[in-house]
């Protein structure tokens, strides 16, 4: 993910709480993408999440003065996106479900990769296919709420350990082992099928991009 | 020290992360040197973490922007007239 320069950012900031507001629409534009992804992996409706996404802008916009700049603008937006997201979620699925803050971390579970034996890469060809993408989108709504927060935040939106931990509420430690698991779930998934379309064997690295 | 598969898979995220230190990934480019499991489990954990940084596999829905900045639009102006109103 391509993110505006710090000062610049801070300049726009300061400059958009000056009065010069239409700068918002600039200083949200990089950012637009990361706050969808961020409702998607908590509310997985497409409608919803756009919904929360606008709520989560527009609530950016309102409390713009309360930013700081001790946390990166981005990590800021991402909270302000879980919460929306939490808010959404505790509303379709009642008080009585418990709130993903409380799960309990999974200690049961088999999270070793499945090891594979009659290829050793996946060829280029076989990312570049529509449906390693729709299984790949599949896989990740499927996997476990604290699993997929973890993951989207930092693999699609490439956020550090740190920021992904702050963003969470949890510990680095934490986003370390749901990381790990996360990506140890999909490796697991993914790889049946990518035995199944991937017939040519090349190495990933052997053509050009 | 010779690492098992077992090891090597405990390891693989944060190997991948860059953030295991020198001796341990030394020790996991030996394994992966002569254990082709491994190094296939390693290479379709790499694709995977590609793919889903591509901006093709986790798409936008069509028109989201253009609705998003409708909104703020909208926003600014009532916020505008709140101001005004005061």
């Amino acid at each position: 993910m391509r993110q505006a320069d710090s000062t610049n950012e801070a300049g726009l900031i300061a400059r958009i709480l000056a009065g010069d507001k239409e700068l918002f629409h600039d200083l949200i534009r990089p950012y637009e993408r990361m706050v969808y992804l961020t409702l998607i992996s908590i509310v997985k409706n497409e409608t919803e999440a756009e919904d929360g996404a606008q709520e989560a802008v527009i609530s950016a916009y309102r409390h713009l003065a309360s930013f700081r700049g001790e946390a990166k603008f981005s990590t800021w937006l991402t909270s302000i996106a879980i919460n929306e997201g939490r808010k959404r979620l505790r509303k379709t699925k009642g008080a009585a479900e418990e709130s993903i803050e409380e799960q309990e971390e999974e200690h049961e579970g088999d999270f070793t990769p499945a090891p594979l034996t009659d290829w050793s890469e996946i060829p280029l060809e076989a990312l570049e296919r529509k449906e390693l993408r729709e299984a790949l989108r599949v896989a990740v709504t499927e996997l476990p709420d604290i699993y997929r927060q973890v993951f989207v935040l930092r693999d699609l939106q490439e956020q550090n350990i740190e920021e992904t931990a702050q963003a969470l509420g949890i510990n680095p430690g934490a986003v370390k082992v749901r990381l790990h698991r996360a990506r140890m779930m999909l490796q697991k998934r993914l790889v049946p099928f990518l035995k199944t379309t991937a017939p040519v064997r090349r190495g990933f690295f052997g053509g050009a991009l | 020290m010779n690492l098992d598969c077992k090891h090597v898979w405990e390891h693989i995220s944060e190997y991948l992360d860059g953030s295991v230190d020198a001796k341990l990934r030394k020790d996991i480019e030996l394994h992966l040197e002569h254990c082709e499991i491994c190094s296939a489990i390693l290479d379709s954990t790499r694709n995977i973490l590609i793919l889903t940084a591509d901006d093709r596999t986790f798409g936008l829905p069509v028109g989201y922007s253009e609705r998003l900045h409708e909104r703020l639009a909208r926003e600014m102006e009532n916020s505008e007239k709140d101001s005004t109103a005061k």
